[in-house]
């Protein structure tokens, strides 16, 4: 689990960014964190795995306070992918890159390779083993980040605006594997405002604005809520604003996804 | 009879980078019109951003490669002019603001084109302003980029491009880091430099939700060539999300109502569409 207790956070030189956030994500847990440019979502998660510290209050992650522990050793458990995948490359070919973590974690040579390997077949990377990862576009090089970190298993993965740059045949894949990942059991939270893709997955959903915690609750919920979705300058999907829109003939109002309006749309259809 | 000539007119384009062997763009064709919206969109790696930077002279002068065809924008071959001669005529706003800002403040940056130009400072002033009204960042002038949300900072890479007063913006993915407000906010900016100055706009982007109101013609790429073309309507109600475009739900539903047995003339585009046409059926 992941505990964050009335968490303050400010820059060095600048303003404050948290202002007392508590959350709770629990094992297992399917989450997205959502809210405008700014909102503090990238440092929130920057506290996952101990890359910030609080300056009032404290995050524990299963159990231990991360300023009692190293980036090293909470990251065995916690595998944050970031936005920019570019940023985070070093090596000179993906396989290098993708092997960095398990070496530092002192794996052997064998077991580095094996399962560099799954994981490289997995995310429909093989092909590029041996190409530097400078070299691939914005949305391969995002597989090669999320490989980078899945390949250690850690049991909590935050990915940071996985659909950034991602088409939709790209974003429909990321959901397979997110979804299937959190059927393993792992804890799973998004830092994004795509809120279509957060409509297609339907995770619960944590609102944060201004560094504050505004609301948190189902997906189907919370993207409903014009207020809440105004406040965190994001939209309703557009399946909820034409749901919505038709409330007066008896539709649903809580409805998100496309399957789902289908589904309800064609009974209705029938009927008349 | 007054004949429009195309403000853009690609024919048989092809390029292949240096050190790639597969073209990223073959058979390209395209006449754009004067005070058009254009959208193109399509899958990842499928040569939007080559075609984007063909169209302002970044392709051939500093992307080297083996180009074929022709471009012509606002009457100029592209591979004649200068890419200075053509700023002056076709803006570039990029994906990711950060990388067009770089100045202390934002008139700064937007003054900064104009310099170039040798333009008398009184002007200068005056366009400066006028770009910053024309996108909503008067209040902002003296900022420094970096103290901007995104959603701002792209607003100042706009102004950046106005304040040169092209006749045609290009925009790559300009939306893609922002929040859905600040995207919804920053197209409605760049429909209002189209309707209201006459701009000429060709916008790539994956957000068809939002733009879709606004343009006049989509274009769909995949793998290098145009595959679909026409209004947003009949782009929509063609099976374009089967390579890999997101069409806005709304879209999608009418797509998948169809394969439910239920008939509709038009595939709508907006929300307001869907349920208009709901709201007929279900009352009727």
């Amino acid at each position: 689990m992941i505990a964050v207790e009335n968490l303050y956070f400010s820059y060095r030189d600048g303003a404050e960014v948290l202002h007392g956030v508590n959350l709770e994500i629990a094992d297992g847990e399917f989450l997205a964190i959502m809210g405008e440019n700014g909102a503090g979502k990238t440092t929130l998660i920057k506290h996952f795995n101990g890359l910030l510290k609080p300056n009032v209050g404290r995050v524990l992650v299963d159990g231990v306070d991360t300023r009692d522990s190293s980036v090293a050793s909470l990251s065995r458990n916690v595998g944050i992918v970031f936005q920019n995948p570019s940023h985070q490359f070093f090596s000179e070919t993906v396989r290098e890159e993708v092997a960095f973590g398990l070496r530092n974690f002192g794996y052997s040579g064998e077991v580095v390779r094996k399962e560099v390997d799954r994981i490289l077949e997995t995310l429909e990377l093989t092909r590029y083993a041996e190409t530097s990862p400078f070299m691939l576009s914005g949305g391969e090089m995002k597989r090669v980040a999320l490989a980078s970190v899945l390949v250690w298993n850690p049991k909590h993965i935050i990915l940071d605006e996985p659909t950034i740059g991602q088409d939709y045949r790209q974003k429909e894949k990321l959901r397979k594997l997110i979804l299937q990942l959190n059927m393993q059991g792992k804890t799973v939270v998004i830092v994004t405002h795509d809120v279509e893709f957060v409509a297609d997955c339907k995770p619960t959903v944590v609102l944060l604005s201004r560094g504050r915690v505004l609301g948190e609750g189902p997906a189907e919920e919370v993207l409903v809520n014009q207020k809440l979705v105004d406040e965190a300058s994001l939209l309703r999907p557009q399946i909820a604003e034409l749901m919505g829109s038709l409330l007066d003939l008896g539709v649903p109002g809580n409805v998100i996804d496309t399957f789902q309006a289908r589904r309800i749309l064609a009974k209705s259809l029938l009927r008349v | 009879m007054l004949v429009k000539l195309p403000i853009i007119e690609v024919k048989d384009l092809a390029f292949t980078y240096t050190g790639l062997k597969k073209p990223s763009i073959v058979d390209v064709n395209l006449n754009v019109e004067a005070g058009e919206f254009v959208v193109l969109t399509g899958p990842s790696g499928c040569g939007k951003t080559t075609v984007c930077r063909c169209l302002n002279g970044l392709i051939p002068h500093f992307y080297t490669g083996e180009m074929r065809g022709s471009v012509r924008v606002a009457g100029l071959n592209v591979r004649e002019r200068l890419t200075s001669e053509l700023a002056e005529h076709v803006g570039l706003v990029f994906q990711n603001p950060e990388n067009q800002l770089f100045s202390l403040s934002v008139e700064r940056d937007v003054a900064f084109g104009l310099e170039n130009l040798n333009m008398p400072v009184s002007e200068i002033r005056r366009r400066v302003d006028w770009a910053l009204g024309a996108t909503g960042t008067l209040e902002i002038r003296s900022s420094a980029p970096y103290e901007l949300s995104s959603g701002q900072q792209q607003r100042a890479a706009i102004s950046a491009v106005l304040a040169m007063q092209p006749e045609i913006i290009v925009l790559d993915e300009p939306t893609s880091f922002l929040d859905p407000k600040s995207a919804k906010d920053i197209l409605g900016v760049v429909a209002e430099l189209n309707r209201k100055l006459g701009i000429t706009i060709f916008l790539v982007e994956h957000r068809l939700d939002l733009v879709s109101r606004y343009a006049d013609r989509v274009l769909v790429m995949d793998e290098g060539r145009v595959v679909l073309e026409g209004s947003p309507r009949e782009v929509y109600g063609e099976k374009a999300y089967l390579i890999g475009v997101g069409l806005p739900k709304v879209s999608m539903l009418f797509h998948l109502l169809r394969k439910e047995g239920f008939s509709f003339n038009e595939v709508p585009i907006t929300v307001d569409d869907a349920s208009k046409e709901l709201r007929r059926r279900l009352t009727s």
